[in-house]
């Protein structure tokens, strides 16, 4: 029984861990266009430098 | 077709304000949101960056292909959306700036939505798998003492989440409350709360009855119905968006000093002066001040035939100039003016539908009260019965756990976003959230005319009984002039399988028509008066060859290509079908013949149109209002339900429930046919709903219900209802009448 002493607490980390990343993403916009982003995937050329300097 | 329009923007606000205040704003980039239609693939995502970036000033721009906008970030106080959209232009593009961005708050409260799900499905699953251990071990070798600290650390979890992601549903229904109404939220939240707070005073007993994953999976499937539901209504409302930016428009402004700039119109105030070419429409309301032509107001009035315009008369945004370019002085400020008329006739039409009451909370009004009282009979029973407090109260409780309206509170959620995504795919953007219900439930439907049961332009009706060489010659003149009548007979030339080619040296008189001299002769292309044609005849338009022949054009605004169909087709389900039209009684009755409609009327005005409708709801009808002119938008919010193409005016845009795009009417009965449906699954769905209740409320009046069973039946319910309504997402529909369907 002891083995439960940290299998909860991994298991409820990694379950958080998870939720964070989730999280994260939402806030970062990365499901604003999930049409786009399957096409940006696709694009060969070489990467530019389009952020706000 | 390149469509150079620019509208009112905030970043012309934005700039002045920058100019005056302190520097450090002009630091900041300026942020322009651009619609951009006809992006479809990664090849223009990347060409549409690439060709913004290449303009001077462009920080940074991303384009975002699920929407079709484009975000651009460029310095401030440069420059406004007029060279991005013409950079766009020279790309392959029809860019447009994005009117008004009202979707935002949509957007935000989809995010929030989508944030409380996660949370709620994290504890959900974290809890469950807790539960199993328990509930697998509860006649095994499970100690109580590991019970209870699996029930303690499913309360750690559950606690904070319900508290988290429970809070749209409490807050609803502590305004409803307040109100004093019943909504579907008071009963999910007086369930959750009584099963989270019994099963943490069951915790502290060290008893088995604990119902936290009841409570919290409740949470997770309420919460994926809400989210979906705002998801949908978040692209409606953005699809829409886009469709008003990409009708917004700019204005050229005569400044004192004489010269001429384009602004948007949103940006013009009164007193500005600005000129109007021959077949552009008049960017605001306004007063005539320089030149004479002709208006076509069908777009305010309903009625085709143009009018005449001097120095001193007054003319209204949307109208179309059709003779030649005049200058006019923006008036639009006044109160006195048309649209304020229209719009406070709009805000009283408004009030009636404030008051619908939706299909769930009439549920929840009988269900509720119904729920309430045996949970109280099932205390009161155990009481009688001589157990004691605390069992009748776990009993009461378990009652109210297993009634909690899971399939109930999700009936409606799910059936609408399979119903309005279904209706999305076909061009049909469903922007009120009760629309659909409202829709389901119309018995009668009134129609404007130009525009909607017609396509308010001009086209050649006489086709087939003119030669084609004259066809072809007098396309070629059209295509030099902008002129609605001219674009009229190039349309109907390429329909006829002509190819045009624009013709050298034509001479364009406005007012007059066109003309063009070669070595045999002169051909000219307008008017009667212009080619030397008597005067009475009905035809607008005429061509005089070379040798002197004269060819009637004539014009008029034809039905939609299947405006016949759907009318009998709406006859034929049991509608009765009137048209409320502005125009002349003679054109009126000449359309309502083509297409099969015996019941319409003339001359009616805005007032005249509300007047009407609100009759068919005294007799105990309810009128859909299909509309799409400046003169509907008072009946549009009148009618118990309303639609409007894509066409419309922005006014008459906001005020519909329901847009559909293309010319075709059909859509329309799509959305009639949806929505009945999807009030019969709503209906259905109810129907598991109770059957469910049915065979476990009696279980947990009996104080046979475990969590087991209470988290089983939850889930299974749930699944149930939402497995019924994605049959909405295919399958062809069948129009009825609700009233005489079975």
């Amino acid at each position: 029984m002891t083995s439960l002493a940290w299998l909860i607490p991994c298991a409820l980390l990694l379950g958080g861990l998870g939720l964070a990343g989730f999280l994260w993403s939402l806030g970062n916009d990365q499901f604003e266009d999930l049409e786009g982003a399957g096409w940006r995937a696709l694009d060969d050329s070489p990467p530019r430098d389009d952020r706000p300097g | 077709m390149a469509q150079a329009v620019l509208s009112p923007n905030s970043h012309l606000e934005e700039r002045t304000a920058g100019r005056s205040g302190p520097l450090s704003g002009a630091e900041r980039p300026a942020t322009t949101t651009l619609v951009v239609v006809d992006m479809h693939c990664g090849g223009c995502l990347r060409k549409v960056e690439t060709a913004l970036l290449a303009v001077p000033g462009v920080v940074r721009a991303r384009a975002n292909l699920a929407m079709r906008r484009v975000t651009v970030e460029h310095e401030n106080g440069k420059f406004d959306a007029l060279p991005l959209i013409s950079a766009l232009e020279r790309a392959g593009f029809s860019a447009a700036e994005l009117a008004h961005e009202d979707d935002g708050g949509l957007a935000a409260s989809n995010r929030d939505y989508l944030r409380r799900l996660a949370v709620a499905g994290f504890a959900a699953a974290n809890i469950m798998l807790l539960s199993v251990s328990v509930w697998s071990g509860a006649n095994g070798d499970m100690s109580p003492a590991l019970q209870t600290l699996f029930h303690w650390l499913s309360a750690l979890i559950a606690l904070p989440a319900v508290a988290y992601a429970g809070q749209p549903f409490f807050r609803s229904a502590a305004a409803a409350l307040k109100a004093g109404r019943v909504n579907m939220d008071v009963p999910i939240s007086l369930g959750v709360s009584l099963a989270t707070a019994m099963s943490v005073y069951q915790t502290i007993r060290g008893s088995e009855q604990v119902y936290f994953d009841a409570a919290v999976t409740l949470l997770f499937f309420l919460l994926i119905g809400r989210a979906l539901d705002q998801r949908m209504r978040a692209r409606s409302a953005g699809a829409a968006a886009n469709l008003l930016g990409l009708r917004s428009q700019s204005a050229q402004v005569v400044l004192p000093d004489g010269t001429t700039t384009r602004v948007s119109a949103r940006s013009l105030k009164p007193g500005m002066k600005f000129v109007t070419a021959a077949g552009e429409r008049f960017a605001a309301d306004g007063r005539v001040v320089k030149g004479a032509s002709q208006v076509d107001e069908s777009l305010i009035t309903g009625e085709t035939r143009p009018r005449q315009i001097d120095a001193g008369a007054s003319i209204f945004a949307g109208t179309m100039n059709l003779g030649q370019a005049v200058t006019v002085e923006t008036t639009a400020a006044e109160d006195r003016t048309l649209i304020a008329e229209i719009a406070r006739l709009m805000a009283a039409a408004e009030q009636g539908r404030a008051r619908y009451v939706r299909l769930a909370d009439r549920a929840a009004k009988l269900y509720a009260p119904a729920v309430h009282t045996l949970s109280l009979l099932t205390f009161l029973g155990w009481l009688a019965l001589g157990h004691g407090w605390e069992p009748a109260l776990t009993a009461a409780i378990a009652v109210l756990i297993i009634t909690c309206p899971c399939a109930l509170a999700l009936a409606v959620p799910a059936v609408q976003v399979a119903a309005t995504s279904r209706l999305f795919e076909k061009g049909v953007l469903v922007k009120a959230p009760d629309a659909l219900e409202r829709l389901a439930e119309i018995d009668v439907i009134a129609l404007d005319k130009t525009g909607t049961l017609t396509l308010g332009e001009a086209r050649i009706v006489n086709r087939d009984a003119i030669p084609r060489d004259v066809l072809a010659r007098a396309a070629a003149l059209a295509a030099v002039s902008r002129h609605p009548l001219s674009r009229a007979i190039v349309r109907s030339a390429q329909e006829a399988g002509l190819s045009v080619v624009p013709a050298g040296d034509v001479r364009e008189v406005p007012g007059f028509g066109l003309s063009r001299r070669t070595n045999e002769g002169e051909e000219r292309l307008g008017s009667a008066a212009w080619c030397g044609a008597e005067v009475s005849s009905a035809a607008a338009l005429w061509y005089r060859g070379m040798n002197g022949a004269r060819v009637a054009f004539e014009t008029s605004d034809m039905p939609r290509p299947d405006a016949r169909a759907f009318i009998e087709h709406l006859m034929s389900a049991g509608y009765s079908v009137t048209l409320l039209s502005g125009d002349q009684p003679a054109e009126v009755e000449r359309v309502a013949k083509a297409v099969g409609i015996t019941e319409f009327a003339a001359r009616m005005l805005p007032g005249e149109k509300v007047a009407r409708l609100s009759e068919m709801k005294v007799a105990g009808l309810r009128p859909l209002m299909i509309g799409d002119g400046l003169n509907d938008a008072p009946a549009l919010a009148a009618g118990h339900a309303s639609v409007s193409p894509a066409s419309a005016v922005d006014i008459s845009q906001t005020a519909a429930d329901v847009i559909f795009q293309g010319e075709r009417l059909e859509p329309v009965l799509e959305a009639i046919a949806v929505a009945q449906r999807s009030r019969r699954m709503a209906l259905e769905n109810f129907a598991i709903a109770i059957g469910y209740n049915i065979v476990f409320v009696p279980l947990a009046m009996l104080g046979l219900v475990t969590p087991l069973i209470a988290a089983v039946a939850m889930s299974a319910s749930s699944i149930a209802v939402t497995a019924n309504a994605l049959r909405l997402k295919s399958g062809s529909l069948q129009l009825g009448n609700w009233r005489s369907a079975p």
